[in-house]
């Protein structure tokens, strides 16, 4: 494979240090310091000499045939080196993650706003927004599909030549027509939340004069880009070499392309590097969002609070095109009762086509949405029962040899009652009748001054996350790990090279971490990711520090088991009990028996890995039975609100949080994933929404759309528990979607017990709690 | 036009600067000081914050034009030669950093934070960086390091004041 033709600037930075922590520590990140300093170089960052600006021309109509679209005046522009439209694709229009079925530019119809219909590189990026301005669209605007329940009934227009489903999920287990002595229904909805990773949707693509390009973008999963950006430009993968520039955040907003093959097009035409860059509004139409859904709930339980069946219809809204709608109704349908067991279970998810913004993968995939009416219906449960929300939840939790809906049983720990009941016995913090809180920065309001604590109640509740890891349902889910042993200067050296993307959540520490504890050595480089070596897979499912951890693992294990017997073959005698350590080989009889330095010599070895975990299958399309998933993650969050019932305003004042994580891989960045992932799960519960009006974003900015700050969130209790997985590398467990899983509904249930309301809509506004709207 | 500036301590110029380019852009595109970060370009994230004479501006919001002249300090500029910052290492130590994005805006926020109150209380902290939106982190480890950062500055042992801050 021909190497990059330039690098730009501070691309390929090679991650060295800082030194010690195997599997267990928490060393330091290897890109701390480049953070800290701004050194790092985001895909933003990407500059070269002599690049010129891209720029996106995006339909402001929901849903529109196009009649026409002159670029006269905008190629006329000075400073304008090209303009593209759909015409100028010279491979296959069409993008997706799993459906190959969203253009790379619009041809004769738009299905959202926002979507790319036109391109412009100039040599500033404000030449290349106005003359995009002057390109002149005529559009005939059709009336928009915006009612994902409404968009299945019959005479629905059909925005696809396949109708307006996307998947239909059947689960059925049990008694298909139950009935019990308690019954409670409800219908939940949950507004479209976004990733709002703080890095812009950015890169920089470079000609490589022979018909190839160079791509350097911020992504969760080179290879997949890879792929479609070859489909789309009609090149082999060698002449699209993509790396990975550095990463400001994804959460599953990466998964799908942005302006990938949009830069190509246009470095290739113009024979320039071109650098693309988001601005946050761009952003909000430039990915796709958490699926905003409806779904209806009933839970039948025995009067002692045994569940005996559950019934649910979940219609989850997944835009114009299909991205990973899939899968995320497998996820929505095959976990949406909970982490509870059921005898009987009806559950009918649908994912389907609208005109709203295309919605696809975001941090909990699916079982966000379900979370918040599964937990809802607990309560509601253990109200018309007059039982403790935990108890009821203890009660029926799920635990090891669990059967969940599809008839899979949980083969590994499933804590679920014991994740309860240490957060129970957490202290609970002090409170207002106690006269702790005075300060205004504590009240619901904060320092907007709106009451000194009249008409503030308080509240507590509880929620439980269940989440698999990795890909599921029969997914070729591999990694590949390239682990290079070599000796510089006498020291032993590690250079690990994978294509798994680094988004912000440690992995290159991680891989750091693991090549000391398998080949007892310090020094560990981490080489750029690149498609030089195989695919890593998605940085998503929380699955990376399982699978590429997995990889890693398993080539150094290769390396020392050559090494060793290297070892052995240098000395001319078999010794017994030997492992690497401290950059030795040492046997447990004679202590260290050579340096890994001296058994090399100016040999390197090196070990190529292409590492799986255990095959999943299909579940079955009429019963969604199977062995669907390959882990189970676990979480619990308590939520501590005070409510000023009167503004219906809130403030969160704990939230707490027990997770099981089997081994913790880097303690501190354990932590990190479970704070993070508590902050997104609340931020969905009392204030991010994208607010669509008939298809319309009306928000698409960080002054309307607003994400936790540093004075909303609440001190966290953390515990982490681990409990091997038996079937897992170091019996670690996915980490980082199941805190956003619980703690929104905990903090949902939280309100609904200071207030008394039912609040079956999610984020909870201040006009639900004081009944205003 | 021209803008003339003393960045980071050295002087700097920069040409041809449309009049409508913000200091962020400048500083970023024409200077080679991409540290400080575009995440939002409307002055609400708090990432491209940097000190314009001495004070803490979201350089986004500050049109190139406006630093004609004036002294800014950007992240690349906090550490004095190779050692980082106390602030900076506070952040490496304690974990404050995920991807990334948000760090170097707030670190000048933080290092503004305790030149002005060198034992901030959590209270404190948390009203100052409330400007700096972080997606990654729930801000918890961001606590912790500047707790430890002004420990470090201080001298005095992490907890001895800030850590008991009820009272703040």
């Amino acid at each position: 494979m021909t190497g990059p033709a330039r690098v730009p600037g501070g691309a390929l930075q090679q991650l060295r240090g800082p030194g010690a922590g195997g599997v267990g520590a928490s060393p330091r990140r290897p890109d701390g310091t480049l953070k800290v300093t701004g050194q790092f170089a985001y895909a933003s960052d990407m500059w070269l000499d002599d690049m010129i600006w891209g720029v996106t021309l995006r339909s402001p109509h929901p849903y529109a045939r196009i009649i026409s679209v002159d670029v006269g005046d905008a190629l006329a522009t000075p400073g304008v080196l090209a303009v593209l439209t759909h015409a100028d694709v010279p491979g296959q229009n069409r993008c997706g993650l799993e459906l190959v079925d969203q253009p790379v530019l619009a041809e004769d119809m738009v299905r959202y706003q926002g979507e790319p219909v036109a391109l412009v590189a100039a040599d500033h990026p404000e030449i290349a927004r106005r003359a995009a301005r002057k390109i002149a669209v005529g559009y005939d605007v059709l009336e928009p599909v915006t009612d994902a329940v409404a968009a299945l009934e019959p005479g629905a227009c059909r925005l696809h030549p396949q109708g307006n489903l996307v998947r239909h999920l059947k689960v059925r287990k049990g008694d298909p027509v139950p009935a019990a002595e308690v019954v409670v229904t409800g219908t939940y909805t949950v507004g479209m939340q976004d990733q709002a990773f703080l890095g812009p949707e950015a890169g920089l693509a470079v000609p490589d004069g022979q018909g190839g390009v160079d791509l350097y973008v911020a992504t969760q999963w080179l290879h997949v880009d890879q792929r479609q950006i070859c489909a789309a430009l009609g090149l082999e993968p060698d002449q699209v070499r993509l790396t990975l520039a550095g990463v400001g955040g994804a959460f599953g907003g990466r998964e799908d392309l942005s302006m990938h093959v949009h830069a190509c097009l246009l470095a290739l035409r113009t024979g320039r590097p071109v650098k693309m860059v988001y601005n946050r509004e761009e952003s909000f139409f430039g990915h796709v969002h958490r699926h905003p859904a409806t779904m209806h709930y009933e839970h039948g339980a025995t009067r002692d609070g045994r569940l005996v069946y559950v019934t649910a219809e979940i219609y989850l809204d997944g835009g114009a095109y299909t991205s990973s709608t899939p899968a995320v109704v497998g996820n929505a349908g095959t976990m949406g009762i909970g982490p509870y067991v059921v005898p009987s279970v009806r559950i009918d998810t649908y994912g389907v086509y609208t005109n709203n913004p295309p919605c696809g993968a975001m941090r909990g995939f699916g079982s966000v949405q379900t979370a918040f009416a599964y937990e809802a219906q607990m309560d509601r449960l253990a109200a018309e029962l007059g039982l403790d929300p935990v108890d009821l939840r203890c009660r029926n939790a799920m635990s090891l040899g669990s059967e969940a809906p599809t008839g899979q049983i949980v083969d590994s720990a499933a804590p679920v009652a014991e994740l309860l009941r240490r957060l129970q016995d957490m202290p609970l913090p002090a409170g207002l009748a106690d006269g702790a809180a005075t300060d205004l920065r504590e009240l619901p309001g904060g320092v907007a001054n709106t009451t000194h604590g009249e008409g503030v109640r308080r509240g507590v509740g509880y929620a439980v996350a269940y989440k698999n890891v990795g890909f599921s349902e029969g997914f070729d889910d591999y990694s590949t790990a390239r682990v290079r042993l070599e000796a510089a200067g006498g020291e032993p050296m590690a250079v690990v090279h994978t294509a798994a993307a680094e988004v912000g959540q440690g992995l290159v520490t991680v891989e750091q971490q693991i090549c000391r504890t398998e080949l007892g050595v310090d020094h560990v480089v981490i080489r750029p990711k690149d498609t030089g070596v195989g695919s890593g897979g998605s940085t998503s499912a929380s699955r990376q520090t399982y699978v590429t951890g997995g990889a890693v693992q398993a080539a150094c294990v290769r390396i020392r088991e050559q090494l060793l017997g290297r070892a052995q073959r240098q000395a001319g005698r078999t010794i017994a009990g030997l492992r690497l350590e401290d950059g030795h080989v040492v046997s447990d009889a004679e202590g260290k028996v050579a340096s890994i330095a001296e058994v090399l010599g100016a040999d390197a070895l090196e070990e190529t890995v292409e590492w799986r975990h255990r095959p999943t299958s299909p579940v079955d399309p009429e019963t969604g039975q199977g062995f669907a998933h390959v882990q189970y993650a676990f979480a619990a969050h308590r939520a501590v609100v005070d409510v000023d019932t009167e503004l219906g305003l809130v403030k969160v004042v704990a939230l707490d949080c027990v997770q099981d994580v089997g081994k913790a891989m880097n303690p501190d960045a354990v932590l990190g994933q479970i704070h993070g992932g508590s902050a997104q799960g609340m931020g969905l519960a009392i204030m991010e929404e994208i607010q669509v009006r008939d298809g319309l974003i009306r928000n698409p900015s960080f002054t309307d759309y607003l994400i936790p700050t540093i004075a909303d969130m609440p001190p966290m209790r953390v515990e982490v528990l681990e409990y091997p997985d038996p079937n897992a590398p170091y019996g670690l467990r996915g980490v980082g979607e199941a805190p956003t899983i619980s703690s929104g509904p905990a903090v949902a249930a939280a309100i609904r017990a200071a207030t008394g309301l039912e609040l079956c809509r999610i984020p909870v506004r201040p006009e639900h709690i004081a009944e205003t709207g | 036009m021209r803008i003339t500036a003393t960045v980071n301590g050295q002087s700097r110029q920069a040409d041809d600067v449309w009049p409508g380019e913000s200091l962020l852009y400048v500083l970023r595109e024409r200077m080679g000081l991409p540290g400080s970060k575009n995440a939002c370009e409307q002055g609400e994230c708090g990432s491209c914050t940097v000190y314009l004479d001495g004070v803490p501006v979201c350089s986004c919001l500050v049109a190139a034009g406006q630093a004609q002249g004036a002294t800014v300090v950007t992240v690349e500029g906090l550490a004095a030669g190779d050692a980082l910052h106390p602030v900076q290492e506070a952040f490496v130590a304690a974990g404050a950093v995920q991807c990334g994005f948000c760090t170097p805006g707030l670190l000048v926020a933080a290092h503004d934070l305790l030149a002005r109150c060198p034992r901030p209380s959590d209270l404190e902290i948390r009203e100052a960086l409330a400007g700096n939106l972080c997606r990654c982190t729930g801000y918890e480890k961001i606590l912790a390091a500047v707790h430890q950062a002004a420990a470090q500055l201080t001298g005095t042992p992490p907890g001895s004041a800030g850590a008991a801050e009820a009272s703040s």
